[in-house]
């Protein structure tokens, strides 16, 4: 596809972690795991590849071993090039200010980076949306619109209450969009924002260097709802099966949704799939007395006992006996012999000692941190 | 420019292997799949990476696309290399003409000229067939110990399997007196496992001897050895200890995998310090569904199983559905196994269709003492469909769809 040669895509990978807190204490959103063998960072960045976009700047800010860990040169996702290919930009160690003050200030602090890429048009995302979207028809479209910015949205159910950072478009006929609220008291179906925009490269450079010379710092505040500049902003609807964290007990949704088979084959598809780095892990091993239903299991796992409706990641153990329901254990859980869990999100290493009982609710699943021995 | 390495190893992979039938109409042996997500390649080759040796020529002449494609760049198994790394290395043509590999020792003497530019000490032929996690490196120390020319590994067998095997003869010392091809009256039970460590030196010299002879063979069991053996080379067995199969034969192939299964684990896939690796597929975890029933199996990425398995193998992207049973079977990559199709002691291929109430093999439990040798495994090639409710019988090898 000639048209996606000249498109830069971003992802912010540090953006929203005050919706997911115990998770991203050690490692940034980025790096959160998901859906048993990847990352979230995986999602827009396969996305971007699907796309035949080959040139992706990654923006990071803080806490990012994890991330770095995880993307390397950029190789599993084929972004390891001569010309474009992935890169990471963290903040300038000279930058006067350690924390960003939005995406705007992390915008104009890789200036120079998105200056000289071979791009016409720029592509944003953020890691807190899980789907599988082709960008090249967005961008089609944001051309043919002749749009200043067009802004991917889902039609979904809102509610102030569990929302901690919605932002909810009105639009019109025509598809533009006419409004811009952000967390608005309502509740039932709207246009929400999947926080993935695309906008011509000049006029991206223009809008930070305007807003950065006035103080202002965020994209949705400072650009979507300065009614004042007039901008044009195009609705593109997107249709196929997303998911959005904004809590613990959304991303602990989130994973199980997948145990649905038509939204699973709508994120996971053969012909773009979700790339994400490898462990050469050996096959699952299913022992002679376990007892396997409606689950996600990554590879390395050895399962001796009882597993029912649970996203099992690379590498865990359950242990002989044991009973695992409506959880989730994240990479190299062990879980030990006639062990009861129900509504548990374990952390990465979690190990868990013979015959304990661990219960949460779906509401609020019950967290074990990183590296916990219980 | 190539700098020195000490050791090169060189994987011979060309064999046809058609004793796999089936399995091997289009692709090479060492292509062929193996323990949920691996080719029989991988062993020889994780080996190599896990030993520290990084220089590894594969020499390949039968159907070699899939394992040209499998094998890349190296990356898998770390062999992506500025100075070194995997070289595939296919027959090719020269001023003296075009000539196919003749055997195994001709193979490597077409290839002089690529161990020559890493101007390596050692040498380590492998074959490209056999399932084991061996560390070479030792190997290597214990051939430059006994300065030796020839370094052989042997493993220790019950005499009933030294008939069928190459047996070594040695002396207190372990040094090699003689060698026997499946001998009726075996001497000694230290089989030869097709894992040498020449000093290139020597080898180099025994090559060219031995392609101006013009045996007709130019292979390393009937010439090269025979030949070291008769000049008072030093010959030196190396005993190793631990899991090791030959997977030449459809029957050792289904052993092989079923191995895996047992509780004794002899080959533990799941230690780190040295992985099997394997080209990846990037497939979504497997998904087991509401109706599955899994005992004793290994299940990999990108399957989606609802029906019964037990005692199994099963390759990544491979569908079972609700109401269809797999027991004491492998199935390879891609395959779909509908509902209330039966697989059972059997080896079904990749990317093949085993339609709605197909049956694949028999339990030999349905076989009298009387009639046991009419009992077999069950063999589909790749790319075959079983259409609805016809039978594949035990022993058969299918090989067209029907």
């Amino acid at each position: 596809m000639g048209t996606t040669q000249n498109i830069l895509g971003l992802v912010f990978a540090s953006v929203h972690e005050e919706s997911l807190v115990e998770l991203t204490k050690n490692r940034t959103l980025g790096a959160v795991p998901f859906g048993g063998r990847y990352r979230l960072i995986d999602f827009p960045i396969s996305n971007y590849v699907n796309s035949g976009i080959s040139q992706v700047g990654v923006l990071t800010n803080h806490n990012y071993g994890s991330l770095l860990d995880h993307i390397g040169s950029g190789r599993e996702w084929d972004l390891a090039r001569k010309k474009g290919g992935l890169h990471l930009l963290p903040p300038y160690s000279s930058s006067v200010v350690s924390q960003l003050r939005g995406k705007l200030d992390a915008l104009a602090n890789i200036r120079s980076f998105v200056e000289h890429a071979a791009a016409d048009y720029v592509v944003l995302s953020d890691c807190d949306v899980v789907t599988n979207i082709d960008f090249r028809q967005v961008v089609k479209e944001h051309i043919a619109s002749g749009a200043d910015i067009t802004a991917v949205y889902a039609k979904n159910d809102y509610d102030e209450a569990t929302s901690k950072s919605a932002v909810i478009y009105d639009i019109d006929d025509a598809g533009f969009v006419t409004d811009v609220m952000i967390n608005p008291p309502m509740k039932g179906k709207c246009n929400q924002g999947l926080n993935m925009y695309v906008m011509g490269k000049e006029f991206l450079l223009n809008v930070v260097k305007k807003c950065i010379s006035r103080n202002r710092f965020s994209l949705r505040k400072d650009v979507l709802q300065d009614t004042a500049a007039n901008y044009k902003i195009k609705g593109y609807e997107h249709k196929t099966f997303f998911v959005k964290i904004e809590s613990t007990a959304s991303y602990f949704a989130a994973n199980l949704a997948l145990l649905d088979t038509e939204k699973r084959n709508a994120l996971f598809q053969p012909n773009a799939p979700i790339l994400t780095k490898t462990k050469d892990n050996a096959p699952v091993h299913f022992g002679l007395e376990s007892e396997i239903k409606n689950s996600l299991i990554a590879d390395g796992c050895i399962i001796e006992g009882k597993v029912e409706n649970c996203v099992l990641f690379r590498g865990v153990k359950i242990g002989k006996g044991s009973v695992v329901r409506d959880s989730i254990i994240t990479q190299s859980g062990v879980i030990g012999e006639r062990c009861s869990l129900r509504n548990v999100i374990t952390d990465k290493n979690v190990a868990i000692a013979d015959e304990r009982v661990l219960t949460g609710s779906a509401g609020f699943p019950a967290y074990f941190v990183k590296g916990a021995e219980i | 420019m190539n700098t020195k390495k000490e050791v090169v190893a060189m994987l011979l992979a060309g064999g046809q292997g058609s004793r796999l039938y089936a399995l091997t109409h289009d692709m090479a042996k060492p292509a062929v799949p193996f323990g949920g997500k691996y080719r029989l390649i991988d062993f020889p080759l994780s080996n190599c990476t896990n030993s520290g040796i990084d220089t590894v020529g594969v020499l390949t002449q039968y159907q070699p696309l899939v394992l040209n494609d499998y094998i890349g760049n190296g990356e898998p198994w770390d062999l992506d290399r500025m100075n070194g790394g995997v070289h595939v290395l296919p027959p090719y043509e020269s001023n003296s003409g075009a000539s196919w590999y003749e055997g195994t020792a001709n193979a490597i003497y077409q290839n002089i000229s690529f161990i020559e530019r890493y101007d390596p000490e050692y040498v380590v032929v492998l074959g490209g067939d056999h399932i084991y996690k061996m560390d070479y490196s030792k190997m290597v120390d214990y051939h430059k110990q006994q300065n030796a020319d020839l370094t052989i590994a042997v493993l220790d067998v019950p005499r009933s399997e030294a008939t069928r095997m190459g047996i070594m003869i040695c002396d207190d010392e372990m040094r090699v007196t003689d060698f026997v091809e499946k001998p009726a009256e075996p001497k000694s039970t230290l089989a030869s496992m097709g894992i040498y460590v020449f000093t290139w030196e020597k080898l180099k010299k025994y090559l060219i001897e031995n392609e101006n002879a013009n045996t007709g063979s130019k292979d390393f069991g009937k010439d090269i050895i025979p030949a070291m053996l008769r000049d008072g080379e030093r010959l030196y067995a190396y005993t190793f200890e631990g899991y090791w199969k030959d997977v030449g034969t459809l029957g050792s192939l289904w052993d092989a995998n079923m191995d895996l299964l047992a509780p004794s684990e002899q080959l533990n896939l799941y230690d780190k310090s040295w992985r099997i690796y394997s080209r990846h597929s990037n497939f979504p975890p497997q998904y087991i569904g509401t109706k599955a029933e899994i005992q004793n199996s290994m299940i990999t990425e990108g399957s989606v199983v609802d029906g019964k398995v037990d005692f199994s193998v099963i390759f990544g992207g491979v569908t079972i559905e609700e109401g269809a049973t797999v027991q004491y079977s492998v199935v390879m990559p891609g395959t779909v196994i509908k509902a209330g199709a039966v697989v059972e002691y059997a080896i079904v291929g990749e990317n093949c269709v085993i339609e709605k109430n197909a049956h694949i093999g028999r339990s030999p439990e349905e076989y009298s003492d009387a009639n046991r040798e009419e009992w077999g495994i069950a063999v589909t090639g790749h790319n075959i469909t079983v259409s609805e409710g016809k039978e594949v019988p035990p022993q058969k090898i299918l090989a067209e769809s029907i």
